[in-house]
């Protein structure tokens, strides 16, 4: 996974409540067994002028040239809800995006950024659309700074910020603490033996 | 003495193998569920990282997302992509040696109707899916929550995740549900009073008498709509209920196991003094067949409403979220719902396609027939659940009525480039999501109880079953 230390970008400003993952790609868009090629789906039933086309449609923000290459998403309350689909993350981490600032954030969409280096801050975006210029964000201070030198701090707690930060990859960190997990599995057996199953279903 | 703890709060410290640093656990997992959506490609990514699954009994594959639903089925798929999912999938799970319900298998179906069915989800277990109504399960006093792939990626290698505990919050059901309305009526008034992210990041508990009083497969209906108010997870403590609905099924403790297990899970309540972050408590008593007129879960009213405008004092959506839905369902605030006409019903998905939503549906349909002009679908949620309808006659009852009697799966509970319902058709639907285009480009999806369905099918506009009944 790539580290995140720092951002300067301008942020692209989609504010609107409840944005699900059905919004971000579109389950149409998600076309094969695979992580990669989705970014040409994302926001497509915004994005396109007809659904399945790729005509751009001029209005949306996407498509303004002034956010070409930003790497900073505006949402609104309750962003990535709805399906747990990974693809949403994936489609937003292809297409460029490393940092996006909600209010809110649904729980598992969050998880899913930090596994895949998207910064997902809970901040009040308003403050920041309103901001003709780029932003710096700095997720080792934990802050976002405006061109005038504005600064916000925003919250993370310790484990994702390291994930982020040093780029980790949690199944590595996890199986260096394979004997514990396997002592502990053992222990639980003894009391709850009808927890652990052989393939045919039966308790071990 | 120890400090009174909530049922999260045991099940949670039953399954912490360690501590990470301030604010994270390493927390056991017990079951790992996957389909063919999302699961296909979490076996592939580990496959190609050359990791191996921890322990492949503890892990079950079903195809229910992408597969059709038309009789006959086969690995084609009207979705382009489909055939490869499932192939990817199915050749993935064998690779790894794990329990595979593949089209004809008789435990085949939706991962949240075939878990319990199976005695997959038990009380007491941690159990992770990459699928957000995972939640559903909860309804079984089980730990079950929706994952991302990664993450999946993560349960596979490791049988463990990386957690923060979420915060909690109780929603205390008093009263008992009105006759005539149903769990899925509830889901629908407690998002119409808290909101889409009305328990965000917080694992809820539903308590209290109402919730004692439903049927394990109405507790499933609730729970499966926690993901909707954009909770971690619900859970419902498991009673005599539970352990009655669990007996003799395939996965679930037998014998000498069974007594050990029932002991276990008298353990699991919420002590009397236990505190919640937060606290909600919902009067059954209020609760009225209900459905959703926007393209928010939470935006859904009693039947014989109307279409609200929008109300400044309410803080649960924005002006701009709140036109944006009355013009994508092409409603005007006033308007009736009752009065609604609508192009197709849509009985299936996770959240009402038991056996025991089929029955009720089924008694609305019983020698009556779909007005003209209405498709209507229903689509059982699992191979085992269209058998014992089948056994009971109900298909014969929903053929007769001019329903689509289905194979199991998700269907057209959600639109993943296959079959659809057309642009501006407006469904009343027995699923959980009425986002944009969640049924098909552009459609236009009103959320209601099986019932409420059936009834609408039959008179071609929205209709409560006690209307139809009294023939209003
Ligand atoms: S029935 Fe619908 S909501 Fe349920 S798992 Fe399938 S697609 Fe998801």
């Amino acid at each position: 996974m790539t580290p995140f230390t720092s951002l300067l970008s301008r942020a692209v400003p989609l504010i609107r409540d409840n944005i699900d993952t059905d919004a971000i790609i579109p389950s149409r868009e998600m076309k094969s067994v695979a992580k990669a090629g989705l970014s040409d789906g994302l926001f497509a039933g915004w994005r396109y002028t007809a659904i399945g086309g790729r005509e751009p449609n001029p209005d949306f923000v996407l498509n303004d040239p002034l956010y070409q290459g930003a790497t900073i998403l505006l949402g609104g309350p309750n962003f990535g809800c709805g399906s747990s689909r990974e693809h949403a993350v994936w489609a937003l981490a292809e297409y460029g995006f490393r940092a996006i600032v909600a209010p809110s954030f649904n729980p598992i969409f969050r998880g899913n950024c930090i596994r895949n280096g998207i910064l997902p801050i809970e901040a009040d975006p308003q403050p920041l659309a309103a901001v003709d210029g780029p932003l710096a964000v700095d997720l080792t201070s934990q802050t976002i700074t405006t061109p005038d030198g504005v600064t916000t701090r925003f919250a993370m707690e310790a484990e994702p910020k390291r994930m982020l930060l040093e780029g980790l990859d949690p199944i590595d960190l996890t199986l260096e603490l394979r004997a514990r997990i396997r002592a502990f599995r053992d222990k639980d057996r003894g009391m709850h033996p009808w927890h652990y199953l052989d393939v045919t279903g039966n308790s071990q | 003495m120890t400090a009174p703890r909530t049922l999260f709060d045991k099940l949670w410290d039953a399954h912490r193998i360690a501590t990470l640093g301030e604010d994270s656990d390493l927390i056991l997992i017990d079951r790992i569920l996957l389909h063919e959506r999302t699961g296909g490609i979490a076996l592939k990514s580990l496959e190609e990282q050359g990791r191996r699954v921890n322990d492949p009994a503890q892990v079950f594959v079903t195809m229910d997302h992408v597969v059709d639903t038309l009789p006959g089925r086969t690995d084609a798929t009207i979705m382009p992509t489909g055939t490869q999912f499932i192939t990817a999938t199915r050749d993935a799970a064998r690779r790894a040696g794990l329990t595979l319900f593949d089209l004809g298998d008789p435990g085949q179906g939706i991962v949240h109707v075939i878990s319990p069915e199976q005695g997959i989800i038990l009380p007491g277990l941690t159990l992770v899916c990459p699928d957000s109504h995972t939640c559903s399960q909860g309804a079984l006093g089980g730990l079950a929550w929706g994952i991302g792939s990664s993450e999946a990626e993560h349960a596979l290698a490791t049988s463990t995740l990386r957690m923060q505990k979420p915060r909690q919050m109780r929603i205390m059901v008093t009263g008992i549900l009105p006759p005539g309305t149903t769990a899925k009526d509830l889901a629908l008034h407690i998002l119409r009073r808290i909101g889409s992210s009305g328990a965000h990041g917080h694992m809820v508990e539903y308590a209290g008498p109402a919730i004692a009083a439903l049927e394990i497969e109405a507790r499933l209906t609730l729970c499966n709509m926690a993901t909707e108010l954009s909770a971690f997870s619900a859970i419902i403590a498991p009673d005599d209920k539970t352990a009655a609905y669990l007996a003799g099924r395939r996965l679930a403790p037998k014998g000498e196991d069974r007594a050990h297990a029932l002991a276990y899970w008298r353990t699991l309540a919420t002590d009397t003094d236990a505190t919640f972050d937060r606290e909600e408590v919902v009067d059954a008593t209020q609760v009225r067949p209900m459905v959703s007129w926007g393209t928010s879960p939470q935006q859904a009213v009693p039947l014989g409403e109307v279409v609200p405008a929008f109300d400044p004092d309410q803080r649960l959506s924005t002006e701009d979220a709140h036109q944006r839905a009355l013009a994508y369902m092409g409603l005007p605030p006033g308007q009736r719902l009752g009065d609604l006409p609508i192009d197709a019903a849509f009985i299936g998905s996770c959240t009402n396609s038991r056996l025991s939503d089929l029955r009720r549906a089924a008694a609305i349909l019983r020698g009556r027939h779909v007005a003209q002009g209405v498709r209507a679908i229903c689509v059982p949620g699992s191979t085992a659940v269209k058998a014992a309808a089948e056994a009971e006659g109900l298909d014969r009852i929903f053929l007769d009525a001019g329903f689509e009697w289905r194979e199991a799966g998700c269907s057209m509970c959600f639109f993943a480039g296959g079959e659809s319902f057309g642009p501006e058709e407006r469904v009343v639907t027995s699923t959980n999501r009425n986002f944009e285009s969640r049924q098909g480009p552009r459609t236009r999806s009103h959320l209601a109880s099986p019932e409420t369905v059936a009834a609408s099918a039959v008179t071609g506009r929205i209709t409560a079953p006690a209307d139809l009944e009294a023939g209003i």
